[in-house]
């Protein structure tokens, strides 16, 4: 994993709920480059078309509120975002996005440091996020270990994989 | 609990902690099925899942499983597949989805899948089935899981790729989350409900205000509640974040179990010196109904205030997993008997399953609805999450017995929908503006 990522920021505000990451008719999506198509199409329309690989979010509240659909996290994911940043995150969102390998970043405050179109830079290591605009820096907690460790293999599909070859799993049995 | 509840029909467990901070019904669930004594706040603990539910959203759990190299489900009679958002399957999309789960379902000797014909919205196949039990930690696809804490257990909601772990291995890790408590007393009025004590608690706890956190529901007021009403106060603390929403096993639980259980009890209270991060004390004497304005949840006002504004709809919706059983849909026919949905109206009746349906039609209220001019449709997540029927069109405004109120929920971006109580929606419906029900109920 990359450790230090800078990055264009779009800025977005508390409680983005799923319904506006991705909307109930595209639920029967599966392919992540289409699921992108539509990312906050409601709500942010100029993001599905404009975001570039490397952008980072950098959202308010409670954002990924709302509803268990992972297709929000992997439309995010497939617009190749350097960092999900957030004052705070919905609880299956955040797991979601773990379990993809996206790192969310939970950083109380960060939001008020950021307009959209201004560049960041995150190192993950330091847990520092920094407007290199303004030159203002927020700090976040490390990940705890069992969720760095999900993270460090690329998702829990590959966490699982390994556990389940090391016979630490009953499926294998 | 109260000192009113009577005394359970099964022991429940009462080995209380002296001397020390007792534990949560969350924390003692935890602890049952982690086998970790003494579960904190915070501490990462791996729990044995009890009841794995997947509805369409399970679909894209299959390609993870697979690629986990998982071989076979842990134990597929703890599995239950139930599809309902697009039932029958409306798009072509909906139908891959629902083909990719019955084969998966056949592959792994699946044998509880509530195909078409024998569907219902999955946490009402739950809570009818007797899937989940006192006591059980039980995880599923869909964020509304939490309804299922109605019967003193640990429901969860997870995605997909989370559902594919739990498939391969019977466990999940989880943190400890600290619990709010939120203890009732008094007694609801005529024409108000328990779609209107959430939403009252909505208006307190705000939309992330349980975030990462377990909700407790204890108290007098809760203790007298049907089954059908404590699993609607437990299914909209997913509106405030919770991961978890419960309250504890009582007679009534078990009642309603009583030959359907799919699997042992092992029923649990909160100790008395419990520790709670926040308890909240709603008296709900002279409570009003209550309503959810656009564009959340939490944005809750009290009818009178809404109907003075007369505000016209187009659309009144009475479904969803959170107001759609039995109580709901005979409480709404009450109101409707007889009337006519308003013109310009549109007034969409979805049961929660297809047990429901059936009932309606024994005890006749499908003639009442669609004799007034509803539609009746078939079991299904309807108009709630606006993929599949009643979608709205930009700056429509709809009354709806849901769940959700966000920008674009149930269609446009625009459109405008207060969520309220069965009863509300309905009288909504027949005089075509916000309306409240204690002036007929």
């Amino acid at each position: 994993m990359q450790k230090v990522r800078e990055g264009r920021v779009w800025c977005l505000d508390d409680n983005v709920d799923t319904d506006q990451l991705i909307a109930g008719k595209y639920l029967t999506i599966i392919d992540p480059a289409e699921l992108r198509k539509h990312v906050l199409e409601g709500l942010l329309p100029a993001f599905a078309r404009e975001a570039r690989e490397g952008d980072i979010l950098v959202a308010g509240e409670n954002f990924g509120c709302g509803s268990s659909r992972e297709h929000a996290p992997q439309a995010l994911r497939a617009v190749g975002l350097g960092a999900l940043v957030a004052n705070s995150f919905a609880r299956i969102f955040f797991r979601n996005s773990i379990n993809l390998g996206l790192p969310a970043i939970e950083c109380p405050g960060v939001r008020a440091i950021f307009r959209t179109g201004e560049t960041a830079r995150i190192d993950l290591e330091r847990g520092e996020i920094t407007n290199v605009t303004r030159s203002v820096t927020a700090r976040f907690p490390p990940f705890p270990p069992h969720i760095q460790e999900i993270l460090d293999v690329g998702g829990l599909v590959e966490k699982v994989r390994r556990e389940l070859r090391a016979g630490g799993g009953e499926a294998s049995a | 609990m109260s000192a009113t509840t009577r005394a359970p029909a099964q022991g429940v467990a009462r080995a209380e902690r002296t001397g020390g901070r007792g534990q949560t019904l969350a924390q003692k669930i935890l602890a049952r099925v982690s086998g970790e004594p003494d579960p904190v706040p915070g501490q990462i603990v791996v729990g044995q899942v009890d009841l794995a539910m997947g509805h369409e959203q399970a679909a894209q759990a299959v390609l993870p499983f697979h690629q986990m190299e998982a071989r076979r489900v842990w134990d597929p009679d703890r599995v239950v597949i139930a599809i309902d958002h697009w039932v029958p399957a409306s798009t072509e999309g909906a139908a891959k989805l629902h083909q990719i789960l019955r084969h998966f379902a056949t592959e792994q000797g699946l044998r509880n899948f509530y195909d078409v014909g024998r569907h219902g919205i999955c946490h009402q196949i739950l809570a009818e089935d007797g899937w989940v039990v006192p006591g059980d930690l039980a995880v599923g696809t869909d964020s509304h899981t939490n309804m299922l804490g109605a019967v003193g257990a640990f429901a969860v909601g997870i995605g997909p790729t989370e559902f594919a772990a739990v498939l391969a291995t019977g466990r999940i890790w989880l943190k400890v989350p600290s619990t709010i408590q939120i203890r009732v007393r008094g007694q609801l009025s005529r024409g108000v409900y328990a779609k209107d004590l959430i939403l009252r608690i909505l208006k307190e706890v705000r939309c992330d205000g349980a975030r990462y956190k377990a909700v407790e529901f204890s108290g007098p007021t809760i203790s007298a509640l049907t089954m059908s009403e404590r699993f609607t106060l437990c299914n909209m603390t997913t509106e405030m974040g919770a991961k978890a929403g419960m309250m504890a096993p009582d007679a009534a639980t078990f009642d309603h179990l009583r030959g359907i259980a799919k699997h042992d009890m092992h029923p649990l209270e909160p100790d008395r010196d419990a520790s709670y991060e926040r308890t909240v004390d709603i008296d709900v004497d002279g409570m009003e109904p209550q309503v959810a304005c656009p564009y959340s949840p939490d944005n809750v006002r009290p009818i009178s205030e809404l109907a003075r504004e007369h505000i016209r709809i187009g659309q009144a919706f009475l479904g969803s997993c959170t107001n759609a059983r039995m109580d709901d849909l005979r409480e709404a026919a009450r109101v409707f008997r007889g009337e006519k949905v308003a013109p310009g109206v549109r007034f969409i009746v979805s049961p929660a399953s297809t047990r429901i349906y059936q009932q309606c039609l024994k005890e006749g209220l499908i003639d009442i609805f669609t004799d007034g001019g509803a539609v009746f449709t078939n079991s299904s997540c309807s108009a709630c999450f606006g993929g599949n029927m009643g979608i709205l069109a930009p700056d429509e405004v709809c009354a709806s017995s849901s769940n959700r109120n966000f920008p674009g929920r149930m269609g446009a971006q625009e459109a405008r929908i207060y969520l309220m109580s069965p009863a509300a929606v309905t009288l909504s419906a027949i005089r075509g503006e916000i309306a409240d029900p204690r002036e007929v109920v």
